[in-house]
């Protein structure tokens, strides 16, 4: 693994251009319209949570936009038996891992429902984790059970750069490296923190560092770059299979809008600072390398985003069209069998 | 049939959940070879092996989190917090997580884990390493609180909270840990949670207790019959949710009650027992319900302990005071 102090892992640069050979994966053109495919899904998907929630039609939303290259990149190189472990901001790779655009619709849209997720893949997957960073030593434990239970999965969470400041990130590397657990921690560092900086976040150089602690490998990877993201990650998660335990993963992005729907991000940064990011960013650096490498077409283009925005209109018509649960569903699932007290209690409110 | 001290009842209800259910495994701080600072994974890691009984870093976060992603992905943990006072750091896990998986998947993913702490004072422990914090526990919608009052009780409700396929809290008051010792057959058959048992028959009044203040109430009882009042004896054992039918019908029939734990008093759990009692049972009442607790005092040091604890004297005062009520 390199030293994560002094290499960043790049592929193409901010304008497609190759920077060194590609992994194999990335010569073939119908992997990589795979990969653009689902990032620009994503960011129609999240276009559309936001102008639901400007409307008033949807919850507090926390979009992925500039970021859509880290969820996809790692969730196009899991496999059915690992389990993903996501924060609130990896709608792109819950997608790729089977989550319907009507589930997540439902869940930001303040609907538990959202969470009961259908799809074979996605069925053992978590839920995002709100509190941030507490998902680690969580994942932690899966990679335990897989273990336990002889599976060959590995356990993948993500979370943003605030996180690695948490305890609960520090203790959990640590206990994946005592008992060299498979598990891929991955680290969306887009920067910010709701207002807070990366470099008022910690003092160390790279979060990826972080990994030395704990004596488990850390990389750092550019993270608008998906097939540096998809290949780091590749390897992260053979190195689990394989035995020898976790990795920590940094994936250097920029948070291009706010922190979530609830947020005003030009109270704590100017506009100057953001828009070189725009250069920099996910989608059209792939595209651009599809266009001069693959002979990515206007037509192609056209198509692609027309459909993209079709399913995420579909979707949210679903979504819209959902009736809320009975309000006596928030006691069903609180016990396998509900107790006395609570019975009497679901008693207060209506059936339908 | 056994004799076995409390501690010696859970180290055998852990084997016998081990031997049961491959999916069972431990997990804490010196649990393994060390056998835990109580001995009550004594000889365990020699009988199951180190993978299913796990010593962990220092790490208490760590520790309930990955009992709840084992959980979730289908073990069945029973992880250990060495002492309550270092139970804080967990709670995030507890509240937020364990408690909380079965409801926001609505069944999808579900947490049977168990976390057991040892808590409460009488030892001459340390600081922090006496407090009885299950008011907190309790307060939380989805976690279990379960708590024994004997060796026999142990042994049952600790195979019921591993069985269990929801988290469940599983406080060892560890003053009882060597006070005494009773018949504890291993026999495998659990006791079951949300009861609460009537330890003892009686007309005038109830006390309701659990853990390890059921020594100082039972003292109490005895005294009382001597002086020709016949206490009924309630050890509440599942806190959350605790068997209100219990409690209710028993404070019917005596008209009197009085609550007893160690934890301070405000907020403490009798808290919820005397409100529900003023709910539902006001009109039995021939006196006002009584609270002997510990003090919203920090938890004294060794030395004043004593004078914190409940004692037997503290229980007979306030079942004098609501038996001469007028």
């Amino acid at each position: 693994m390199p030293d994560p102090n002094v290499e960043m892992i790049r592929y193409l640069d901010a304008d497609g251009t190759p920077v060194q050979d590609l992994p194999d994966f990335a010569r073939q053109r119908d992997t990589l319209v795979d990969l653009y495919a689902a990032m620009v899904r994503t960011r129609a998907f999240d276009a559309k949570a936001v102008a639901l929630q400007r409307t008033g039609r949807l919850g507090t939303y926390g979009s992925s936009l500039g970021q859509e290259a880290i969820g996809i990149g790692v969730a196009s190189v899991m496999l059915a038996e690992d389990v993903f472990i996501p924060s609130f901001r990896e709608h792109g790779a819950q997608m790729m891992r089977g989550v319907s655009m009507e589930e997540l619709f439902l869940y930001w849209g303040g609907d538990e429902r959202g969470n009961d997720f259908a799809a074979p893949l996605a069925r053992r997957d978590f839920p995002v984790c709100v509190p941030v960073g507490s998902q680690f030593p969580q994942a932690a434990g899966v990679a335990l059970a897989l273990v336990q239970k002889g599976a060959r999965g590995v356990a993948v969470a993500v979370a943003g750069d605030g996180a690695t400041s948490k305890g609960d990130f520090y203790e959990a590397m640590n206990m994946v490296g005592v008992w060299q657990l498979p598990a891929v921690f991955v680290i969306n560092n887009n920067q910010w923190a709701i207002s807070l900086r990366r470099q008022d976040q910690t003092a160390a150089e790279t979060l990826a560092q972080k990994s030395v602690a704990a004596g488990i490998p850390g990389v750092v990877v550019d993270g608008n770059d998906v097939i540096a993201v998809r290949q780091v990650t590749a390897q992260a998660l053979s190195r689990a299979r394989a035995g020898p335990g976790g990795t920590l993963i940094e994936c250097v992005t920029y948070r291009l809008g706010d922190h979530t729907t609830s947020d005003d991000a030009s109270r704590y940064r100017e506009d100057e600072e953001v828009s070189p990011h725009w250069r920099q960013e996910p989608v059209l650096r792939l595209r651009n390398h599809l266009v001069a490498a693959h002979g990515w077409s206007k037509d192609e283009e056209e198509a692609l985003l027309r459909e993209s925005n079709d399913s995420v209109d579909k979707a949210a018509e679903v979504y819209l069209a959902t009736q809320p649960d009975r309000p006596r569903a928030m006691f069903e699932h609180m016990f396998a069998q509900m107790p006395t007290e609570l019975a009497q209690q679901a008693g207060d409110v209506a059936d339908d | 049939m056994t004799e076995m001290t409390m501690i010696e009842a859970i180290r055998t209800a852990l084997a016998r959940a081990m031997d049961d259910d491959p999916d069972v495994i431990l997990m804490g701080e010196d649990v393994g070879i060390n056998g835990g600072v109580f001995r009550a994974t004594d000889g365990l890691i020699q009988r199951f092996g180190a993978s299913r009984v796990r010593d962990t870093p220092l790490s208490e976060t760590a520790i309930a989190g990955v009992a709840v992603g084992a959980a979730v992905q289908g073990l069945r943990p029973v992880a250990e917090i060495q002492f309550m006072g270092f139970l804080y750091p967990a709670i995030d896990q507890l509240a937020n997580h364990a408690a909380r998986f079965r409801n926001r998947t609505r069944g999808r993913l579900t947490c049977p884990m168990v976390l057991r702490a040892p808590y409460g004072g009488g030892i001459g422990a340390p600081e922090h390493h006496s407090e009885s914090m299950e008011a907190m526990l309790a307060h939380i919608p989805g976690l279990r609180v379960v708590s024994p009052s004997s060796p026999a009780k142990a042994y049952g409700l600790l195979l019921a909270a591993i069985r269990d396929p929801d988290p469940v809290v599983f406080l060892e008051p560890k003053r009882l840990y060597r006070a005494g010792s009773e018949t504890v057959t291993d026999d495998g058959a659990a006791l079951p949670l949300d009861t609460a048992f009537r330890l003892r028959e009686g007309a005038d009044l109830t006390i309701v207790g659990w853990g390890a203040m059921l020594s100082e109430v039972n003292e109490a009882a005895d005294q009382l019959a001597g002086e020709g009042i016949s206490a009924e004896v309630i050890d509440l054992a599942t806190l959350k949710p605790y068997d209100r039918a219990m409690v209710r019908a028993s404070v019917e029939k005596t008209g009197r009650c009085v609550i007893v734990h160690e934890a301070p008093l405000t907020a403490g759990f009798g808290a919820e027992i005397a409100a529900d009692l003023a709910e539902h049972s006001l009109t039995s009442l021939l006196a006002p319900v009584h609270r002997v607790t510990g003090y919203d005092t920090v938890m004294p040091y060794p030395r004043l302990e004593a004078h914190y604890m409940p004692s037997t004297e503290r229980i007979l005062k306030a079942a004098r005071a609501v038996m001469e009520f007028q």
